[in-house]
């Protein structure tokens, strides 16, 4: 069974529609026990990581998250959270790995790229089983206005102002900074393999 | 890098998609799911499902069609047409949108854009603007562009942005159906009044035209129906003649 944790992150219900697509079982719920126990759990998110980690909070759902010991993904938002603190609202995330989780700002005489990063945009640098079968060069959607820059955890960047994490893991918990779940036959395979971990 | 992107747009009406002409004379083009699933299919990088007859007809936006949609299609789509409550936003963002377009709403009440940018991240919010020139300037319309506004084009984008506006959708209603090429030269001041990204509608009739509002304005991502619709430019050959010129195409 896998366990997409339901905490208001808005995009729950494309990830619930991705695994419908994939014929895989899956529950949405914010009930420890069912995150622990799950095979897989998906942690989603859209929106501001200040009320994303409030509603993790009021759940009581941060130290729940911290103790999974099966494959974890977060997406997008959910991807953020797993750092140790973002600079959106100046919000402490969970700390799993222990990066920032940057905005993107225009450097002096660097052509800057608009913000939000916003279509699809190509991945590289892909490592692990997580992206078995996906080519470098392959395009993801991003949409995105903050980021995590490329650091001991990343098995995946994209290229956009900085070069920057497409994909973090560390240990059992794995991170996409792009929507998987929204990335056509592309996403499909990732999220494919995510569940063969 | 990133790509640029080709969005079909499906003007809904009654759960049909429909197209207007000039947004008047509605021709009916179909299942609004069956289009987006072809769509996807076939290399559209995004979809817009506009509900055209919210706003005039205070008609709530059809939410099962959208849940439907994200049943269907793994590729992001936006849901507009009648929005005006950060709770509509949510249901929609539950159905499985990916980011929601407000336009006479966004008008009416600018803090509107704030409030839902402040809750979702202005990443979903796309504002749709809807212009044609009246005495040489750029007027804001709203009611599916058939209301005035006191709005200058380029102020109100530059507004929507500092609200928190993730995305502009320009629609040039001068250009609107006509069939005869986007509107280059709005588009370019649009684009170096503004830093996020912006959507180009309202004109494509061929390839070149494509071709024109990313080479020369430098738009985002290029927004049109009929020619889609109709299969007059299916887009994996679209996305085809682009690549072959040199554009940076998914």
């Amino acid at each position: 069974m896998i366990a997409i944790i339901d905490y208001d992150a808005g995009n729950t219900c494309s990830v619930m529609n991705a695994m419908k697509r994939l014929s895989a079982d899956y529950v949405l719920t914010d009930d420890p026990e069912a995150i622990l126990n799950a095979e897989r759990v998906i942690f989603p998110g859209v929106g501001h990581a200040t009320q994303a980690m409030k509603s993790l909070r009021d759940k009581q759902l941060v130290e729940v998250i911290r103790s999974v010991t099966k494959p974890l993904l977060g997406i997008c938002v959910g991807m953020q959270l797993l750092n140790r603190f973002s600079v959106e609202g100046d919000t402490t995330c969970l700390g799993i790995m222990d990066s920032v989780v940057e905005k993107f700002v225009p450097l002096p005489a660097e052509p800057f790229q608009k913000v939000p990063h916003m279509g699809w945009n190509q991945i590289n640098q892909l490592q692990g089983d997580l992206f078995k079968g996906i080519e470098h060069d392959a395009y993801v959607y991003f949409v995105h206005s903050y980021f995590v820059a490329q650091n001991e955890f990343t098995i995946g960047t994209a290229d956009y102002n900085h070069l920057f994490s497409a994909a973090v893991q560390k240990d059992n918990f794995y991170g996409l900074q792009f929507h998987v779940e929204k990335s056509g036959t592309t996403g499909e395979q990732i999220l494919t393999n995510f569940l063969n971990l | 890098m990133l790509a640029k992107r080709i969005i079909p747009c499906l003007d809904i009406k009654g759960g049909r998609t429909v197209k207007g002409v000039n947004f008047e004379q509605l021709r009916d083009a179909g299942d609004p799911v069956e289009l987006a699933r072809i769509y996807a299919d076939e290399g559209a990088d995004e979809l817009v499902f506009l509900d055209i007859s919210a706003t005039l007809e205070g008609r709530k936006t059809l939410y099962d069609l959208v849940r439907r949609v994200g049943e269907e299609v793994n590729i992001p789509y936006a849901v507009g047409g009648g929005i005006s409550s950060v709770d509509q936003v949510y249901t929609l963002l539950r159905c499985g949108a990916e980011k929601i377009s407000i336009n006479s709403s966004a008008v009416r009440n600018p803090g509107l854009i704030s409030e839902i940018a402040n809750e979702y991240g202005a990443q979903c919010v796309i504002v749709a603007i809807d212009a044609k020139q009246v005495e040489g300037r750029w007027i804001v319309h709203t009611h599916g562009g058939t209301k005035p506004t006191e709005l200058g084009l380029f102020d109100w984008a530059r507004r929507v942005q500092e609200m928190g506006a993730g995305e502009i959708l320009f629609t040039s209603m001068d250009h609107d159906g006509t069939k005869n090429g986007f509107a280059i030269e709005a588009l370019k001041k649009m684009n170096q009044t503004v830093s996020i990204p912006v959507i180009a509608s309202g004109g494509a009739g061929t390839k070149a035209h494509f071709k024109d509002v990313f080479e020369e304005a430098d738009a985002d991502a290029a927004l049109a129906a009929s020619v889609f619709h109709f299969k007059e430019i299916p887009v994996p050959e679209l996305k085809r003649y682009l690549k072959d010129h040199s554009i940076q195409i998914r």
